[in-house]
């Protein structure tokens, strides 16, 4: 039997906003998919966003959603799991939101080690807003403000993330959608901050000005490039050239923020919440 | 047994006053001249079972308080200038979805660092029209130690009633002056939580109006579940660009505080009934006002004061009424260059000539400055 997407689905609020050949639908699926396996409880997940055509996801989802301001979503969250512990708490937006204007906040979001689960559509571009470069557009490549090539090294988001303490980073692809599912599960498990990272295509305002000629080309590169971890372990550094490595690229266990806080509460001689 | 009493510093008043309110949840950065607040929560919250975080900024401060308030806490965040100008954005996220919180924000000397250690008064505006777009503004202004830590309570209050962000704004005098204070018993001053929803669960709209201008706000983590956004929305919820839905929400926002005046604006009233000359102060600056007033009164003067413990909404009809009565002029002392001056003007609608006195140096606006302008009153 085909798998029953309406069951998160909020009734009523497709079609969504996204572009044709748009891979953020697909990390949605990816999504609604690892929320069936964990069993969630709708009124117990809390999915909070920033702004972006990524971040307008939690709109469709049947939970507590919060449509935050841009790059605000993993400060709003922090709020949210501080006042709720119980609760599961969802992160998902664009890269520009992520890693640009909300980059302090989701440095320190890893730091913290706070359990919630973040799912970054790296479609490297302000899509939203018409194609801006952003943090993760690659080097010389063009968006609407880099007519001329991007002078911009980019973000390495996983690198990223894990330098800043989050304890479990994980890297997919908008092409491997078998895959989003059990990445974000296994990140959802894990008890402290976990970083999803999928890499996503923008055919409307990325494809078109780098001469991607379909959505099939640009889902085609995002197969070429990935190399899951194990099958990299075997490769040399010539072969790994230009290649991302996809899979669990990092996991550890730490004290996790909430559970520090609730021992800050007995050490003040403080009764449950 | 008679009532606690303390002497206390006004930051240290604010967090107790909204400890007795029932804050449960506190999210800051530090900055002076407010930075004692988040230290007395910081050791008083978790006592309580209640939650404290230092953010990474003030806007994540601002975020992580709207979060925790949607989570169903009562949360508090402090600040000073600088800090508040890096909030505006997310108060206005809490003005459109009507999430209840408070910001208190110690006014220093501005604009930018300006005067980490002085006092000033020039946030008034701030506390306004810091935010884009249109939306209500409660914003309170203690003079006293004691009177910081009830308007902290009735801060909580009108934003658990109102639905909305609500400031409290001492200046640095009153933030940092050490004075007697008296604590409420218990149950002495009423405690407001905002309104639950009690349709069913598929009924829940967070903003129906069939409850009034405040509808009921749930939780997340509740039985409810709903969405919340910074988009222009409509009742249920979810974002709309319908011309008819957006004025009717913007102005409904809006109304919600302005139509309320009454409830929401506070102000003493002190020696006006025959008063020809009236000053209009607020906070530390009020405290010289009065001094100036009983000297005045000795050598013959006919002087008082209106002091504005609301500071928005203004008390524009009450101004008004004393201007229309007759008044040969009003005085406002303040420190900024004018804020309340240009307010007062705008409102007594020249039936009286308004003077300003104005001071942004750090310095305290004192008693004999005001005595002089009064003089000046022909
Ligand atoms: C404070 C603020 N600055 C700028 C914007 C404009 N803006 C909206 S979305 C966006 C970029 C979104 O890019 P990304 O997060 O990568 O999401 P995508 O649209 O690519 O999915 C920008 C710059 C805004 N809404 N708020
Ligand atoms: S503009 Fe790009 S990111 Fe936005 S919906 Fe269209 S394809 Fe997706
Ligand atoms: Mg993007």
């Amino acid at each position: 039997m085909a798998f029953d997407y309406e069951k998160y689905i909020r009734p009523g609020k497709l079609p969504h906003i996204w572009c044709p050949g748009c891979g953020h639908g697909i990390v949605m699926k990816g999504m609604i998919r690892a929320m069936d396996t964990l069993g969630l409880e709708k009124n117990n997940t809390a999915i909070v966003s920033g702004i972006g055509c990524a971040s307008r996801l939690p709109g469709y989802i049947d939970c507590c959603t919060l449509h935050t301001a841009h790059g605000r979503a993993a400060a709003f969250a922090t709020g949210v799991k501080m006042a709720k512990p119980e609760m599961t708490v969802i992160l998902v937006g664009g890269d520009g939101d992520g890693t640009a204007i909300g980059g302090n906040h989701f440095i320190h979001a890893c730091r913290r080690n706070i359990d919630m689960t973040y799912i970054i559509m790296n479609n490297y571009i302000y899509g939203m807003t018409g194609g801006q470069f952003s943090p993760t557009t690659p080097h010389m490549h063009k968006a609407s403000t880099t007519p001329y090539g991007n002078p911009d090294p980019s973000f390495d988001i996983a690198k990223l993330a894990i330098g800043a303490g989050a304890t479990f980073v994980a890297r997919g692809t908008a092409f491997h959608a078998n895959q989003i599912d059990k990445l974000i599960v296994e990140a959802i498990q894990h008890k402290g901050f976990s970083v999803v990272e999928i890499l996503d295509d923008c055919p409307t305002t990325y494809g078109r000005r780098n001469k991607f000629k379909s959505v099939i080309e640009m889902m085609n590169r995002l197969k070429e490039v990935a190399v899951p971890v194990k099958a990299a372990e075997k490769m040399s550094p010539e072969q790994l050239q230009g290649k991302v490595l996809t899979g669990v690229l990092y996991k550890e266990d730490k004290p996790e923020y909430c559970s520090e806080y609730q021992k800050v509460i007995e050490r003040a001689g403080g009764g449950a919440r | 047994m008679g009532k606690k009493v303390a002497f206390l510093q006004g930051n240290e008043a604010a967090a107790h006053g909204a400890l007795y309110a029932g804050c449960n949840f506190f999210a800051g950065y530090p900055i002076t001249p407010s930075t004692e607040v988040a230290e007395v929560l910081s050791a008083e919250l978790p006592k309580i079972g209640g939650k404290f975080i230092q953010m990474e900024d003030e806007i994540g401060a601002m975020a992580a308080l709207l979060g925790g308030a949607l989570a169903g806490s009562k949360a508090l965040t402090s600040t000073s200038g600088p800090g508040l100008s890096l909030k505006q954005e997310l108060i206005g996220y809490g003005c459109i979805a009507e999430i209840p919180c408070v910001i208190y924000n110690v006014m220093r000397g501005g604009p930018s660092t300006g005067m980490p250690t002085g006092p000033s008064q020039s946030d008034v505006m701030c506390a306004k029209w810091g935010t884009h777009g249109d939306h209500p503004a409660i914003c309170l202004v203690p003079a006293s130690v004691q009177e910081t830590y009830e308007e902290v309570i009735r801060a909580f209050n009108l934003s658990e009633k109102y639905r909305t962000p609500v400031m409290v704004m001492p200046d640095e005098i009153v933030a940092h002056m050490r004075e007697r204070i008296v604590f409420p018993e218990k149950g002495e001053i009423e405690i407001i939580d905002r309104k639950s929803p009690t349709v069913p669960p598929e009924q829940y709209k967070p903003y129906d109006t069939s409850f009034g201008d405040v509808p009921p706000l749930a939780s997340f983590g509740s039985e409810y579940r709903f969405h919340v956004t910074g988009l222009n929305k409509m009742q249920d919820g979810f974002p709309t660009t319908k011309a008819s839905v957006v004025q009717e929400e913007e102005e409904r926002q809006v109304r919600k505080v302005e139509g309320n005046a009454d409830d929401i604006v506070k102000f003493e009233e002190y020696l006006l009934d025959d008063a020809e000359i009236v000053v209009v102060a607020f906070g530390s600056t009020s405290r010289s006002a009065r001094y100036a007033v009983n000297e005045a009164r000795k050598e013959g003067i006919k002087a008082g004061m209106f002091r504005l413990i609301t500071y928005w909404p203004f008390p524009e009809k009450q101004l008004l009424a004393l201007a229309k009565r007759g008044v040969k002029a009003f005085i406002t002392p303040e420190m900024n260059l004018g804020m309340t001056h240009g307010l007062v003007k705008g409102c007594t609608e020249g039936n009286a000539p308004v003077l300003g006195i104005f001071r942004v140096d750090g310095e305290p606006i004192n008693p004999g400055q005001i005595l002089d302008k009064m003089k000046e009153v022909k």
